[in-house]
């Protein structure tokens, strides 16, 4: 099946299409696979906002790094949020000069850090999607539950739609979107249905395994080449091509306790500015966990010239950017794009030759 | 028994240390003569190498500070075709280090020298303050035999690629530690002695070789590509990784490209040499695995890229551009 | 974005953990957001199992191919 999938995308003649990823896993795994050069030119595939390290405001880092540097403190998160620039610093940078900061595979392990450290102020440094905000909750769990009074979290957790919408309210010039499989584990396909109807744009998702994208970008192709047919015959324009973890409704006990714990409010995505009910918080209820994560919206552009907002939006490419692969490369990233490994400036500059 | 900085001091505490711990493992006769400086015997053209060693944990699956300073100076010697001879080794250690501890590294570190032909002819120790690390800086001396001219440069168009073993392995198993993942997968830390030992035997027109470390494959072979300004293309499908550490690398975002390793290589020859030295490497210690991943190419005559550019071909057929690593290579989870 | 693998639970711990085993690779992975038993495969996000992976995916999308091919 696989090898008819390819020749169809390689053969493609049709209309040309864009196709965004929302999804940074995306980015990084279509890098990977190598796609873009086996399937047809006229199908052009670009990266969106979906790394949430990347797109996590100046003012959130600057607060972990404060955070960092105070007495009895310790600021535990994942790998890629060392590397983020806040406004003059990275948690790396500021780990050489006397900020504590660690490394975890899961939030999980802070639970054991900060019961065997009772002196200790751990606080995780919270960034994700749907995707990774359940994870969040289990934690917050475990946090009541062994009553843990030197543990919380700073958050800087951020939703999909919203994002989207704001994309697509923005005129970006996007036919389609590959729609984030993991997130879709959590929330369920049918979480793109309104934004699928009210653009009348089509929304597949998708794999993360070559085979996956090749099933997942032949769909949306197809789904492309009959909108009109299938919106004539009333039919949504979301389809599933990830079925063996993602369900229409998702992971409901997840997204309960989602519900349970956080409520939505502004946030802002670094150099795109701020998103209504796009961010979301820990409850008033739950204040004692929160290590001061609202109003943080400082974000400082590094670079006035840097165009990430565009890039992010489809509008231009990265080489487009007159930083991209001058001042602005993996090692000193001016903006969102370059900063994770899944950015879409990052990957275009490891492929820059091409 | 604790170190402590007076073990640092040159007095009654050094030399205990030394006469303890060092001398007993690496016994041999330079050394015995605890003299400012080593004389040893020798002569031609002469390979010489530093390296310094700065890992945590220090020790962990597979191996441990003392078998990995060996392998890194050894086989940095071998990539350029000479024959180590003799190490010298300067051991920097926190106050609070255990000897327990010290005396394992050491001795592991004395057998590592016996599996690779070397001998530790010289060391210095100090005391920093701190918390019981420990850090270890070598150098490396070999010597090149007539008629060997190995190098970075002298890649050349129609080259195959061997490479010796599976990726990854080493990187794996020192994050696995630090990360609450627990697995079987083991540091391939080794030194390569027999296997450039045999290609040399076996009389195999070696171009160029380098050991897989820091940076990992991409890294090393974007470095070669742009060196010899050529165009070199591997096949995914043919590079060897375990199981274990794939989905390692999958649980953490990691690509095995762009893991360390410490006890692998890459051998460039002739094609018409290829099977030649395949059955050399393979007949050596950590050398069963070794297989052709990739070929050199002209630019001029390439199937893609330009001078300079590491292409590979994936699974699906696509091409991927692969860079030198940028950063560090840290754990992605969302 | 959101790294996750599936692997298969060998263990349960106990009301919060199970032991998920990645080709060799054990993660004590929390259970907290999915009713587990041993021998689920599960997929797993930053130490947390996030859904049960429970179809034979090359079947489904064929079918779903075929309807998108019939209309």
């Amino acid at each position: 099946m696989i090898e008819q999938y390819m020749k169809y995308l390689k053969e493609y003649d049709g209309a040309p299409v864009t196709l965004m990823e929302v999804c940074g896993s995306h980015t990084a795994a279509i890098a990977k696979s190598g796609i873009k050069t086996v399937i047809s030119p006229k199908i052009r595939l670009v990266s969106g906002p979906g790394c949430p390290v990347c797109v996590s405001p100046s003012g959130y880092v600057d607060q972990l790094i404060h955070l960092a540097l105070e007495e009895g403190a310790t600021i535990t998160t994942f790998g890629d949020l060392m590397r983020i620039p806040g406004s003059k610093y990275t948690l790396n940078e500021i780990k050489g000069q006397g900020g504590k900061v660690e490394m975890v595979y899961s939030p999980m392990d802070v639970i054991r850090l900060a019961k065997e450290h009772p002196q200790t102020r751990y606080v995780f440094g919270a960034v994700g999607f749907e995707t990774t905000i359940p994870v969040y909750t289990v934690l917050l769990d475990a946090v009541i539950a062994e009553k843990l009074t030197n543990l919380q979290i700073l958050t800087a957790l951020k939703c999909m739609p919203p994002v989207i919408d704001w994309l697509c309210e923005g005129g970006a010039k996007i036919d389609a979107f590959i729609a984030p499989g993991h997130v879709s584990v959590i929330t369920g396909s049918d979480y793109y249905i309104p934004l699928a109807k009210k653009y009348r744009i089509p929304f597949g998702i998708t794999g993360f395994q070559p085979k996956e994208l090749v099933a997942g970008i032949y769909g949306i192709v197809r789904m492309l080449e009959k909108k009109e047919e299938l919106l004539a015959q009333g039919e949504v324009l979301v389809k599933n091509f990830y079925p063996s973890v993602v369900t229409p409704q998702g992971n409901e006990k997840a997204l309960a306790k989602i519900n349970g714990y956080f409520e939505p409010g502004p946030a802002v995505w670094r150099g795109m500015g701020n998103i209504p009910d796009s961010g979301l918080y820990l409850r008033p209820e739950y204040a004692a966990y929160d290590a001061g994560s609202r109003g943080l919206d400082d974000d400082r552009k590094i670079n006035q010239a840097c165009r990430c907002d565009q890039v992010l939006m489809g509008k231009i490419s990265s080489k487009e950017c007159p930083l991209f692969a001058r001042v602005c490369s993996p090692l000193s990233p001016q903006g969102a794009c370059m900063v994770s490994s899944e950015g879409s400036c990052y990957q275009n500059y490891l492929n820059r030759g091409n | 028994m604790i170190v402590t900085m007076a073990h640092g001091s040159g007095g009654a505490a050094t030399s205990e240390l030394i006469r303890d711990i060092f001398a007993r493992s690496f016994d041999n006769d330079v050394l015995n003569e605890m003299e400012d400086s080593a004389v040893v015997p020798g002569s031609g053209r002469i390979a010489v190498t530093t390296d310094s060693f700065v890992v945590t944990p220090i020790e962990y699956p597979g191996g441990d500070i003392g078998r990995l300073c060996v392998c890194g100076t050894v086989n940095d010697l071998l990539m350029r075709g000479a024959v180590p001879k003799y190490l010298t080794c300067g051991f920097i250690l926190q106050e609070g280090a255990d000897t327990e501890v010290l005396k394992r590294i050491v001795e592991s570190m004395a057998a590592t020298a016996r599996e690779a032909g070397v001998k530790v002819v010289a060391g210095d120790t100090k005391v920093i303050e701190g918390n019981g690390g420990m850090l270890i800086n070598t150098a490396g001396v070999g010597f090149v035999p007539e008629g060997i001219e190995v190098s970075a440069k002298s890649l050349k168009p129609g080259d195959v690629l061997i490479l010796s073993g599976d990726l990854g392995d080493h990187h794996a198993a020192i994050l696995g530690s630090r990360l609450s993942i627990s697995n079987d997968i083991v540091s391939d830390n080794a030194p390569l002695t027999e296997m450039v030992g045999n290609l040399q035997a076996d009389k195999v027109n070696v171009h160029t070789m380098r050991d897989v470390t820091r940076g990992g494959l991409a890294t090393v072979l974007k470095e070669l590509a742009a060196s010899s300004g050529v165009v070199i293309a591997l096949e995914e499908d043919k590079i060897p990784v375990k199981q274990s550490v794939k989905d390692f690398c999958g649980l953490l975002g990691l690509d095995p490209l762009y893991m360390g390793n410490e006890g692998k290589m890459i051998a460039a020859v002739p094609r018409a040499e290829a099977e030649k030295a395949l059955s050399a490497i393979r007949r050596a210690a950590y050398g069963e695995k070794a297989v052709v991943i990739g070929e050199v190419y002209d630019p001029a005559s390439a199937p893609a890229g330009k001078a300079g550019d590491l292409l590979l071909t994936t699974p699906i057929g696509g091409i991927r551009q692969l860079d030198v690593l940028q950063g560090e290579g840290l754990p992605r989870i969302c | 974005m959101c790294v996750a693998l599936p692997g298969e639970v060998t263990e349960l711990l106990d009301d919060k953990f199970a032991k998920v085993d990645f080709n060799g690779n054990i993660v004590e992975a929390a259970t907290g957001l999915v009713d587990v038993k041993v021998g689920d495969k599960v997929l797993v996000h930053a130490g947390c199992i996030i859904q049960t992976v429970s179809k034979d995916e090359a079947d489904e999308l064929e079918d779903l191919f075929k309807e998108l091919g019939a209309f």
